[in-house]
C-alpha cells in the first residue's frame, strides 16, 4: 500500500511539473493575447528558442566518442540558472526581431506570420545539424540540484523549482498588468486607435508586450528542456508547442492569470490522462491510433469553450490599478 | 531548372485551387479559415474511401487512359466533392454561424477554426491511421518532354483539371445571378443585405463552392504525391501566402499567387533542402506583407 501511494505521488509530481510548465506558457500567451490582443500562433517558436538556448548554454562541447555523433555550435557548460536567463534573453531577442517585422500588420496577418516563424525555426533546427545536432537533437541536459536526493525522488526537487518560477512569474505579471503600463496594454487591446489618440506609442507597447511574453515562454521552454533532459525539433510542433496552450488559456479564462494556470492544469490532465484511459478501453489493434483522440479532444474543447463560454471558466478579472 | 518550373506549375495549380476557396470564404464571411488545409486532407481521403469501396465491389478497376489511377478514383471525385461540400456547410452551421449570430469578431472564428482543424486531423488519424496511402500502387507513366523535362501523365491531368475547375468557378461568379450576389456580398455586405440578398443562404453556397474546390485540390494532391494526415496542414502557409500575394478577395490574384508560390517553392529546391519549402512560402509572404500589403496583383482598397 505504501509503495502504491509513493507511486501515485511520483506520478502526480511529474504531472504537476508539466502542468506548471504549461501554466507558465499560458501566462506568457495571456500577456500577448489576453492583455494586449496580439494573436501569437507561434508559441512553439519561442518554446524552441528557449529550450535550445538553455541546452547550448548548459551543456559542454561534446568530446571523445560523443563528438563523432553530436554536433553543436556552442557548448558553454554553464549552470542551470544561466541557461534559463539565456533562454529568456534569446526568446526576447527573437521576439524583438519578429515584432519589428510583423507588429504593424493586421491581427490575422500577425497570426499567420507567427505560424510561419515557428515553423521556420523548427525547420532550421531540424535541417542545420551544425547548430544543435539536427533531427536527433541534444541529450544529457543537466538537471539542477540532482545530487541532492536519490534519482527516483528527483521529480519532487524539480517540482519545487518549477513552482518557484511559476510563482515569481505570476507575481511579476500581475504587478505589471496592474501598473499604468499594463493599463495601456489593455487600452490597446480594446481600441488601438483610441490608445494612439491618447498619445500612446502603440507599436512600442505592443513590442514590449511581445518581448515580455516571449521571455516568459523562453523560460518555460528552458524548464521543459531541463526536465526532459533531451530535446529534438520534433517536440516543437504546432499542436504540442502552440495550440494546446491556446486551448488552456481559452478554457481557463483569457485575461486572467489564475485562469491561465487553471486551464493549463485541466487541459494537461485531459491530455496526459486521456491516453491512459483510452489505452484501457480500445482494442489492441487500434492502439497506435488511439493517441490521436487527444487531437480531437483538444480541438473540441477549444471550439466548445468559444461557442458556449467564450470568457472561459474564470473570465477576465477586474483590474484595478494600484497607481 | 525548366523542370523545376514545370513541377512548380503542377504544385501551383493545386495551391491556386485551394486558395480560391480560401479567399472566397475570407471575403464573404471575413473568416481566415485555418481548417482549410485539413479540409483538403479530408477531401483526399473521401476519394480514397470511395475508390476502395468501388474496388471492394469489384468494378471500375481498370486504369484510366494513360494515367496511374483507376476509374474508381476518377469517379471518386463525385462523392469526395459532395462529402467535402457537406462537411464545409456543417462546420459553418455548427461553429461559424453561431459565432456570426452573436456578433463575435472574426478573430473568434479564426481561433475556432484552429480547433476545427485539430478535430478534423484527429479524426483522419483515427479513421485512416498515420500510414501513407496511395490511390494506386502501379507504375506511374512518364512523358519525356523537350529541355529534359520528365513529366508524369498524371501531372498533365492535374493541371488540366485544376484550371478547368477554376475556370468554371470564375465563370459562375462572373456570369450567373448567384455569382453576382456572392460578389456583391464580398464587396459590401451591408449594401448586399439592403439589396435583398439572403446573406446566410449565400454563405452556405460559398462554403459549398469552397468545399468543392477543396475536394478537387485534395484529390489532385493525393494523385501527385500520397495521402497522409498532415498533407493539408503543410498547405496552409502557401495558401495564405498565395492570397496575400494576390490581394485580399481577388480571385485572379489568388490564382496568380498560387502559381507563384508553387513555382517559388519548387525552384527553391535547387538550393535548399526540400523540407524548407514551407519556410520559402512564408518568407515570400512576409516580404509581400511588409512591402506591398495590398498584394502584388491586388489593387489598394480605398
Amino acid at each position: 500500500m505504501g509503495m502504491e501511494l509513493a507511486g501515485i505521488l511520483r506520478f502526480l509530481a511529474s504531472f504537476a511539473i508539466m502542468a506548471s510548465i504549461y501554466a507558465i506558457f499560458s501566462m506568457g500567451l495571456n500577456v500577448h493575447w489576453g492583455y494586449t490582443g496580439l494573436l501569437n500562433y507561434g508559441i512553439a517558436g519561442f518554446f524552441a528558442v528557449g529550450a535550445y538556448a538553455s541546452a547550448l548554454i548548459t551543456t559542454p562541447m561534446p568530446t571523445g566518442v560523443l563528438a563523432d555523433y553530436v554536433d553543436q555550435a556552442i557548448g558553454l557548460d554553464q549552470p542551470f540558472l544561466v541557461g534559463v536567463l539565456g533562454a529568456a534573453i534569446a526568446a526576447g531577442l527573437v521576439a524583438a526581431l519578429v515584432g519589428l517585422l510583423t507588429l504593424r500588420l493586421r491581427e490575422g496577418y500577425l497570426a499567420i506570420s507567427t505560424i510561419g516563424i515557428a515553423e521556420t525555426i523548427r525547420l532550421f533546427f531540424n535541417n542545420e545539424p551544425w547548430l544543435a545536432n539536427g533531427p536527433e537533437g541534444l541529450i544529457g541536459l543537466p538537471r539542477p540540484l540532482h545530487g541532492l536526493v536519490a534519482p527516483r525522488y528527483y521529480n519532487y526537487i524539480y517540482l519545487v523549482i518549477v513552482l518557484a518560477f511559476l510563482g515569481i512569474i505570476y507575481v511579476a505579471v500581475e504587478r505589471g498588468i496592474r501598473s499604468p503600463w499594463g493599463r495601456v496594454l489593455r487600452a490597446i487591446r480594446e481600441d488601438e486607435v483610441m490608445a494612439s489618440a491618447d498619445g500612446k506609442n502603440v507599436f512600442m507597447f505592443k513590442l514590449q508586450s511581445l518581448i515580455l511574453g516571449a521571455m516568459i515562454m523562453g523560460i518555460a521552454g528552458a524548464l521543459y528542456a531541463h526536465y526532459s533532459a533531451a530535446i529534438q525539433p520534433g517536440v516543437f510542433t504546432p499542436l504540442f508547442g502552440t495550440f494546446i496552450i491556446w486551448t488552456m488559456l481559452t478554457l481557463g479564462g483569457t485575461g486572467n492569470n489564475r485562469g491561465a494556470i487553471l486551464g493549463a492544469f485541466l487541459v494537461w490532465a485531459l491530455w496526459s490522462w486521456s491516453t491512459f484511459f483510452i489505452s484501457k478501453v480500445v482494442p489492441s489493434g487500434f492502439q497506435t491510433r488511439a493517441p490521436f483522440i487527444r487531437y480531437v479532444l483538444i480541438g473540441l474543447v477549444l471550439v466548445i469553450v468559444l461557442l458556449r463560454r467564450p470568457r472561459g471558466i474564470m473570465g477576465e478579472e477586474r483590474q484595478v490599478s494600484r497607481f | 531548372m525548366p523542370e523545376l518550373i514545370v513541377y512548380g506549375i503542377v504544385l501551383g495549380s493545386i495551391i491556386a485551387l485551394g486558395s480560391v476557396g480560401l479567399t472566397l470564404i475570407w471575403s464573404i464571411t471575413d473568416l481566415f479559415n485555418c481548417a482549410h488545409g485539413d479540409q483538403i486532407t479530408a477531401g483526399a481521403y473521401f476519394a480514397l474511401l470511395a475508390g476502395s469501396l468501388f474496388s471492394q465491389l469489384g468494378f471500375l478497376q481498370g486504369k484510366v487512359g494513360p494515367f496511374s489511377f483507376n476509374w474508381g478514383v476518377l469517379l471518386g471525385f463525385v462523392p469526395a466533392i459532395l462529402l467535402s461540400a457537406g462537411l464545409a456547410i456543417l462546420i459553418d452551421r455548427w461553429v461559424y454561424r453561431p459565432l456570426r449570430r452573436w456578433g463575435a469578431t472574426s478573430i473568434v472564428g479564426f481561433i475556432a477554426s484552429i480547433g476545427v482543424a485539430w478535430v478534423l486531423r484527429g479524426l483522419i488519424y483515427i479513421i485512416w491511421g498515420a500510414d501513407f496511402h496511395f490511390y494506386s500502387t502501379g507504375l506511374r507513366p512518364m512523358l519525356f518532354l523537350p529541355l529534359g523535362i520528365k513529366l508524369r501523365t498524371d501531372e498533365i491531368f492535374i493541371i488540366v483539371v485544376a484550371w478547368a475547375a477554376v475556370a468554371l468557378v470564375y465563370l459562375f461568379l462572373k456570369r450567373t445571378k448567384m455569382g453576382k450576389a456572392l460578389r456583391a456580398l464580398a464587396d459590401n455586405p451591408p449594401l448586399a443585405r439592403v439589396a435583398g440578398i439572403d446573406t446566410e443562404r449565400m454563405i452556405v453556397w460559398a462554403w459549398a463552392i469552397a468545399g468543392t474546390l477543396i475536394a478537387i485540390a485534395g484529390v489532385l494532391y493525393g494523385i501527385e504525391t500520397q495521402l497522409r494526415p498532415e498533407m493539408g496542414w503543410i498547405f496552409l502557409l502557401p495558401l495564405f501566402a498565395a492570397i496575400i500575394l494576390g490581394g485580399q478577395g481577388s480571385i485572379t490574384g489568388a490564382l496568380a499567387g498560387g502559381l507563384v508560390m508553387g513555382i517559388a517553392q519548387q525552384v527553391s529546391t535547387a538550393w535548399l533542402v526540400p523540407s524548407y519549402k514551407p519556410a520559402v512560402a512564408f518568407i515570400i509572404m512576409i516580404l509581400v506583407l511588409l512591402f506591398r500589403p495590398q498584394g502584388i496583383f491586388g489593387r489598394r482598397r480605398t
